[in-house]
């Protein structure tokens, strides 16, 4: 596959190193005291979404990565196994470890981009706000509308957010994918 | 994957939104535009006249690291440079140009391929005249703009202090381009106070293409660069006006570019053999006015300075 050079790099480029898939969030060069540029490029990578600055020069040669990305909508779970359909009704199957918390956001039929590396699925986006409904929660405090004081709450699967003491038991609430946090309450029970 | 990645980059937008944009920078361009003016107006008041040499050249000062645009069968100028020391070799005391330069494949935040630059000369003087011209100069022109600088004179610092006090070694006496530029920029400029401007001076003569050595010391170049908000703002030197040192460091520059894969440019002949004429020791500075006025207008980017950045 194709390699990048240093003057190749710009923001939002992806980049391999070390086997790891970057994409540049930061660019900049500069041309030291009419020396030869120098590239800084803040690197996120694309696995677990950690950030660095790198430094680079002008003869310095870095790797295209091999990504692909595949959309497609979600069926049904068979175990830790989560299987998806594309819209040639082709199945892929995505363990439990790649979705990590995205997994209690799926709902059938939501439509998620899958991020491959090397043919290895390593990232899936969902849409930015789900709907999902609280299961367990402790009595909300009536009349009580502040956001800024929280409780925990579970949805299915048993997972865990946090939400303002107004949400009962039956809400049904918004849910932030990028952060998993509490957006909005969508309908009362 | 980040939803960032997902988005489009497209160079067209809403006529709605191209307005917006531009309506926002109407305030800096009447600073800039009024800058303009201070510059002229000091010349003008310290007896220099202003010229105008041309942009499409046959031949642009060879560089180890500042690649021209092709025009033609000639280039867009990378520098007023060459032309402006014929004219003080013609007996010219005092020049200056404002006009557009242009450097191949140099984009970013704080570099555009076309930029507007503002040189000067003096004749029968060194770059020390022309370090006190600059301080003079910019304090007048920051009194005029919205954000005071401190008083001058403004801290000087020498390259081999610098070095031997961050990085630990004296490039003047022992240089390596590489580590040079790297150590310049990681443990050098972040150290450099941002509250005011600072001039960087004495840089190793292999680092000075255009520039005298420092008599007596002749692994010196007397060279410096005006650092505003850590921005590398003017480069300024004592010329050289020793016709066969030129051509030899011409030369080697070309056989160095050569070797690096980079495009050579022919010698400019005409500018050898008015040095051979004679032209008067001089002292000359060149300054990125986008950049200057990125740093006086506490800008971050020189889209904030520049109302059309389109790629040709």
């Amino acid at each position: 596959m194709a390699d990048y050079t240093a003057s190749d790099l710009r923001k939002g480029l992806r980049v391999e190193a070390d086997n790891i898939p970057y994409v540049i969030t930061e660019f900049n060069f500069v041309k030291p005291g009419k020396g030869a540029a120098i590239y800084t490029c803040r690197l996120k990578s694309l696995l677990d979404g950690n950030t660095f600055v790198k430094n680079f020069r002008s003869n310095d040669v870095l790797k295209k990565p091999d990504l692909e990305e595949k959309i497609m909508r979600y069926s049904h779970n068979e175990g830790d196994d989560y299987i998806f359909m594309d819209e040639n009704f082709e199945q892929f199957t995505l363990p439990g470890s790649v979705l990590a918390d995205n997994r209690f956001f799926l709902f059938e039929d939501c439509e998620v981009h899958v991020l491959y590396h090397n043919a290895r699925p390593v990232d899936v986006t969902l849409p930015t706000f789900v709907e999902k409904k609280i299961l367990e929660t402790d009595p909300g405090a009536r009349g009580n509308t502040a956001t800024n004081v929280l409780k925990p709450a579970k949805i299915n699967g048993g997972f865990e957010i946090q939400v303002p003491l107004f949400i009962n038991q039956g809400d049904i609430v918004k849910i932030d994918t990028r952060t998993g946090e509490y957006a909005d309450r969508v309908s009362k029970k | 994957m980040p939803t960032a990645c997902r988005k489009s980059r497209l160079n067209t937008r809403s006529p709605y939104l191209e307005n917006a944009r531009l309506q926002a920078l109407q305030p800096v361009l009447a600073w800039r535009s009024r800058a303009l003016h201070v510059l002229r107006d000091w010349f003008s008041s310290e007896g220099f006249i202003e010229v105008e040499t041309p942009v499409r050249i046959p031949a642009p000062a060879l560089e180890p690291h500042i690649d021209a645009e092709s025009s033609g069968a000639g280039f867009l100028r990378t520098s007023p440079e060459l032309h402006m020391k014929r004219l003080l070799a013609a007996g010219y005391p005092k020049i200056f140009q404002i006009g557009p330069c242009f450097r191949r494949g140099e984009r970013g935040d704080r570099h555009n391929p076309e930029y507007t630059m503002l040189e000067w000369y003096r004749a029968n003087a060194d770059y020390l005249d022309i370090l006190q011209d600059t301080e003079t100069l910019i304090s007048r022109l920051a009194t005029h703009l919205p954000h005071p600088l401190p008083r001058a004179p403004w801290p000087r610092f020498t390259v081999e202090d610098l070095f031997m006090r961050h990085a630990g070694w004296n490039p003047v006496e022992a240089y390596d381009a590489g580590r040079f530029e790297r150590d310049l920029v990681t443990r050098i400029e972040p150290t450099l106070p941002r509250d005011t401007p600072v001039f960087v001076m004495d840089y190793p003569a292999a680092a000075a293409a255009l520039s005298r050595r420092k008599p007596g010391r002749e692994t010196v170049a007397e060279r410096f660069e005006l650092y505003i908000a850590g921005l590398e703002i003017a480069n300024a030197f004592s010329e050289l006006t020793d016709p066969v040192e030129q051509r030899l460091r011409f030369e080697r520059c070309a056989e160095d570019r050569r070797a690096a894969g980079h495009d050579v440019y022919p010698l400019d002949e005409a500018f050898l053999s008015a040095l051979s004429a004679g032209m008067p020791p001089s002292g000359g500075i060149a300054l990125g006015v986008d950049r200057l006025m990125m740093a006086l207008l506490g800008k971050d980017s020189l889209d904030a300075v520049i109302p059309f950045r389109e790629r040709v």
